[in-house]
């Protein structure tokens, strides 16, 4: 199953002009548990998946709400030259692609 | 002491708004202080370059119209956090000519406290030459060529210069670049109140009802602060606050969940407790700080890159469609040919909407290709004249550009607009984006007091 169809709520946003976070909430803990414990989903494959330096990716469960946070490194800064997304509120994907054993 | 500070933070970000009835409702009870932010690096670096807001002047105007003459009555500060945007001087005083406009208008007269957080960019290259700047959230190290070309260089500085624009009693601050919690703990750090949960409390406030349900980044906050606890409320009676959506809060456009740095030090929420106060508010205990190892003050600044021109046209032919890479490396040789001679200093980008354009091609094409594409031809030049030039050659060449198998042989381009090319102006970069060591500096950021209104009363 994809991480975006796991989740209720998957989004992106910048956390300064350097960096995303990807927010995955989810409904039940089974689903949360069930994403965090994936054999896949580490800086690694993460950094394979979106093209960045797995050293610069950081998972961070915050269990109180039952989320994961990602943070992955931007390609180039916000609104400089060569910027795709200068909020970064469409850079969910394609981690949201991801599929969960 | 106090044991209690009540205050308001208008929304979440000046000019974007507030119900009337909000501010109301929150001057039923008595308030300490009503504060704003207006500040963010979301909107990219082109706002503190090129000295200009992101929210439009009437929309300023707006919001403060209506909240500065209560906080004026009822003699409590009102505090303009990264004033204009991104808190440059020439955003300082762009606000300082809207309280100005706002005093002529409505007969007010009161004084304001400014405080400029610019910097000096021999004394930043002289902090560079020390090695006392590090990256910071991820940017890369810093690059002291860039210091010539540097526009508007700030720090945003913590409570201390707020809190002593508060002691020189003015009725109104307004602050340059700030840590948004600064605008919210100081009056509470100043009173006494305990560092950690003031900023805690102050980054939830700043962000206005953000922190409730429905969100609304165009609303209100009460803040309620004892000395061992916050309770947050809407003073709107269509939103609530409640224990999931205030402990959600921490995660937005944050690294980390559960603690954030700020000048003063580590905030730490791991054990802070999150209970329901009443129908819509929300109490939060347990938040500490601990202090930073070394000082440090973040920076920001912005480098000019060039100057863009733009063009969006769409593209129906299914042949077109599956050829663009095709119809692009044309267009780059035909420009490359036509500009010889002329600049070779120019960057050309095309993005594909419908394709590519968003993942910046991390994702592959959609199969089958899409029945419409959307294409945004780019050009940046070191002056405007060379990026539309640039432009003007590549949309030309792009609407006629030959490819395998073309049968649409008289366009490959529908333009929905003439003129068809857009300038995009000044483009800029972030590259100062830096944590300051300040150990041993003695940092001054210049207070200056103005007397405001009363000219129409002469």
């Amino acid at each position: 199953m994809r991480i975006y169809d796991l989740a209720f709520v998957c989004r992106s946003k910048n956390a300064g002009p350097f960096q995303f976070t990807v927010d995955l909430m989810f409904q039940n803990e089974a689903d949360f548990e069930r994403v965090l414990q994936a054999a896949n989903f580490t800086p690694t494959a993460i950094g394979a998946l979106c093209d960045a330096d797995p050293a610069r990716i950081h998972i961070k469960p915050f269990r109180r709400i039952l989320t994961i946070k990602v943070v992955l490194p931007r390609r180039c800064g916000s609104g400089g030259p060569g910027d795709t997304d200068v909020y970064g509120s469409q850079q969910h994907f394609p981690l949201g692609a991801m599929e969960i054993a | 002491m106090k044991e209690e500070i009540r205050y308001l933070s208008l929304c979440g970000l000046l000019g974007y708004g507030y119900a009337p009835e909000s501010l109301a409702n929150a001057l039923a009870e008595p308030l300490d202080f009503i504060g704003v932010d207006a500040g963010s690096t979301d909107p990219g670096p082109y706002y503190l370059g090129s000295g200009k807001g992101f929210v439009k002047r009437l929309q300023v105007k707006r919001d403060l119209a209506l909240a500065l003459p209560e906080a004026l009555s009822r003699k409590i500060p009102l505090i303009i956090g990264s004033a204009g945007g991104a808190g440059a001087r020439p955003h300082v005083d762009a606000t300082l000519e809207v309280l100005q406009e706002i005093a002529a208008e409505k007969k007010l007269r009161f004084t304001v406290a400014v405080v400029y957080s610019d910097l000096d960019v021999g004394q930043l290259r002289q902090w560079a030459a020390q090695g006392r700047l590090t990256p910071c959230g991820g940017a890369p190290e810093f690059d002291p060529a860039c210091l010539d070309q540097l526009a508007h260089p700030v720090a945003q500085f913590g409570t201390e210069p707020i809190i002593r624009a508060l002691q020189s009693g003015a009725d109104v601050i307004l602050s340059g670049r700030c840590c948004d919690t600064a605008i919210f703990a100081s009056y509470p750090i100043m009173h006494g109140f305990p560092a950690g949960l003031a900023l805690h409390a102050a980054k939830i406030a700043e962000c206005g009802a953000l922190c409730a349900r429905p969100v609304g980044a165009n609303d209100s906050l009460i803040v309620t602060l004892r000395h061992d606890a916050m309770t947050v409320r809407p003073p709107n009676p269509i939103r609530a606050c409640t224990p999931d959506s205030v402990a959600a809060h921490s995660l937005y456009e944050q690294p980390d969940p559960e603690c954030f740095f700020e000048p003063e030090g580590m905030i730490d929420m791991r054990q802070a407790e999150f209970l329901s106060a009443g129908e819509r508010g929300v109490t939060v205990r347990g938040t500490t700080l601990a202090p930073a190892a070394k000082p440090t003050l973040k920076l920001e600044g912005a480098v000019r890159r060039g100057w863009r021109t733009i063009t969006i046209a769409g593209v129906r032919d299914p042949v077109a469609i599956a050829n663009l890479d095709a119809i692009e490396s044309g267009v780059r040789a035909a420009v490359a040919t036509s500009m010889a001679g002329v600049s070779s200093d120019y960057s050309l980008r095309f993005l594909r909407y419908g394709v590519d354009a968003v993942s910046g091609g991390l994702e592959a094409p959609p199969e089958p290709l899409p029945r419409e594409a959307g294409l945004l031809i780019e050009a940046i030049g070191p002056t405007q004249e060379i990026a539309d030039t640039v432009l003007s050659l590549a949309r030309s060449s792009a609407l006629h550009q030959a490819f395998p198998n073309r049968k649409a042989t008289a366009g490959n381009l529908a333009f929905p607009f003439s003129p068809s090319d857009f300038h995009g102006g000044e483009v800029f970069e972030f590259a100062l984006y830096h944590l300051l060591d300040t150990t041993g500096l003695e940092l001054d950021f210049p207070l200056v007091l103005k007397e405001v209104g009363g000219h129409a009363d002469l």
